[in-house]
């Protein structure tokens, strides 16, 4: 099998303000694979995900060093001379507590097609259920696609996240932590569609827990104070790590 | 010596006594405090009502002042304080919610904003007669707006501007940065993200404060008396329709005008018995407005939080 990459980490620093948070970071994406990040808290795993939609540039006295190349067009996603607008438009986020915004249901999905001007009732239409459909929660909602977001399940809300993502057609998917503040049944529900998502869209996902990352990903990333310790296939990492140290977080000795 | 297990007993008993005892004289206190005040209100309130109530009539609110206690109406009044606020209103809305929009989502958060936070707080706290200096000097004889309708609602303006400030700043602040950044990930620009997201949600909170500031305004005095409102004003402004082309007109703007607390201070000012009842009268009119418009902030508080809640 020809592995092709949709993206590519090359010497990536980061800091916010003199904290050095991301350090020579390298790493590939494969094309509609998961790639997990797992690590103890504080190692970065998230703020290095947040480099891949430039959020960090929401926020003053941030910098980024070094390459993150998005293929096949070849831009680097955190170069100053391309809008971080441009990035997001191409890719989506879904964040670690659901968060709605408090319009109804069918806004929500559709409010990345309004951002981008599509105003066409049929095509939001069309793009509305299809999107639900991805996301899993069609069946669960078109009745009431006018009812407030507020009003489904946390897990309900977060697959509606998840539709809210897909709408713009996003090239890569990032989740972080995306099952944290959810119960187990709903965490299986959201682990089962991003198994289900990876046929079409490239996904990262960050997740503290390691079974998950298990169950959910083709390759795995082990980050430990902001460098990346080690990097393979999933079941190697799990099975078989080469270093010492994904070893014992591994198996639970330390994180 | 060991004291024995009952004598141990009875003394928790004593000192649970002597801590219960302080608890009652602390709720006694507090009691009388909140009496204190709400009798106080709830008299005004009721001698107000049985003096001026007889007054009230149709014709009480649609008649201009007059030399005779009994004929005389607070039509020209009202008409000033509902144009007078309009005027308000319509300036420190946009002006208010677009200086918090900035101040929260726009500016850097530096020394310079801080400065900034700090004297809008100042400014809410200026007391109201140095408002009605400010405008007696930039709207009367700076802009020669004359002593109208706009210069007093402009004064106003003034006034409760750092109100709806600092009511629009913490509506805002109110809204989860998850929500914002929700915005942002979906490729929304920040105009796009204050236009979709920040004004509609703290559209409740911002007109609470709005409405709590107007209804602190239409009953000031001492601003309005230092731009030159007349107390004794037996004719309306310009109406804003007219029959002719453009069929709008902003000639009230610069009218003369009265509003409620001046004609009632007005009243109260004279010797007649008579006229005192007037006041009273006036006094009803002007807290049922303020009520009601304390009402309705209440209710748009209430409609907003049910519909969204963080």
């Amino acid at each position: 099998m020809v592995k092709e990459l949709k993206a590519e980490v090359k010497k990536l620093n980061f800091y916010y303000g003199s904290l050095h948070a991301l350090k020579e970071i390298n790493l590939p994406i494969e094309r509609r694979k998961v790639t997990a990040l797992i690590g103890p808290s504080g190692c970065g795993k998230t703020t290095f995900l947040r480099c891949f939609n430039r959020m960090h540039d929401l926020y003053p006295h941030n910098r980024y060093e070094g390459e993150i190349t998005l293929y096949p067009d070849n831009i680097n996603i955190i170069s100053p001379e391309i809008d971080p607008i441009e990035i997001r438009m191409q890719i989506s986020m879904v964040f670690q507590k659901p968060n709605p915004f408090p319009k109804s249901i069918y806004e929500n999905v559709a409010y990345g097609l309004r951002v981008r001007g599509v105003s066409k009732r049929a095509v939001l239409d069309e793009k509305v259920e299809k999107s639900l459909r991805g996301a899993a929660l069609w069946d669960e909602v078109k009745d009431r696609l006018n009812h407030l977001a507020f009003d489904l399940s946390g897990g309900q809300q977060q697959r509606l996240c998840i539709a809210r993502a897909l709408a713009t057609d996003p090239r890569i998917l990032l989740f972080d932590e995306p099952t944290s503040a959810l119960d187990p049944t709903a965490t299986s529900k959201i682990e089962e569609l991003i198994i289900q998502l990876k046929d079409e869209v490239t996904i990262i996902i960050v997740t503290h827990n390691m079974q998950q990352a298990a169950r959910v990903s083709d390759y795995t990333a082990f980050m430990y104070l902001g460098e990346i310790v080690e990097y393979d296939k999933t079941d190697r990492i799990f099975t078989a790590p080469s270093n010492k140290l994904t070893e014992e977080y591994i198996t639970g000795r330390f994180g | 010596m060991q004291k024995s297990k009952s004598e141990l007993q009875t003394e928790i008993k004593k000192r649970i006594a002597v801590i219960k005892f302080w608890d009652r004289v602390f709720l006694i206190i507090g009691l009388l405090s909140t009496l204190v005040g709400l009798v106080l209100l709830f008299t005004l309130m009721a001698d107000l009502f049985v003096n001026g109530f007889p007054r009230l009539s149709y014709k009480f609110l649609s008649s201009f002042p007059s030399r005779f206690p009994e004929e005389a109406g607070i039509l020209s009044a009202w008409a000033g304080s509902f144009l007078v606020l309009l005027v308000t209103a319509l300036a420190s809305i946009p002006l208010g919610i677009a200086a918090g929009i900035y101040l929260e989502e726009y500016a850097r958060k530096n020394w310079l904003t801080d400065i900034i936070e700090i004297n809008i707080a100042n400014l809410a706290g200026v007391p109201s007669i140095v408002y009605g200096l400010l405008a007696l000097g930039l709207f009367v004889y700076f802009f020669k707006f004359g002593e109208s309708i706009l210069t007093g609602g402009l004064a106003l303006a003034l006034l409760i501007l750092p109100m709806v400030i600092m009511a629009t700043r913490e509506a805002i602040r109110a809204i989860p940065n998850s929500i914002r950044e929700a915005s942002y990930a979906l490729g929304a620009t920040k105009w796009q993200t204050v236009q979709s997201h920040i004004i509609p949600y703290s559209t409740g909170g911002i007109l609470t404060g709005v409405i709590i500031g107007l209804s602190r305004a239409i009953g000031e005095t001492a601003p309005i008396i230092t731009v030159g409102a007349l107390t004794f004003i037996a004719f309306l402004p310009t109406s804003p329709f007219s029959s002719e082309f453009p069929f709008i007109s902003f000639k009230w703007l610069f009218d003369p005008f009265t509003v409620m607390p001046i004609q009632m201070f007005n009243w109260v000012s004279r010797p007649q018995q008579e006229f005192q009842l007037n006041a009273a009268a006036a006094g009803i009119v002007l807290m049922i407005m303020t009520l009601l418009m304390n009402g309705l902030a209440i209710y748009i508080r209430y409609r907003f939080r049910r519909k969204i809640k963080w």
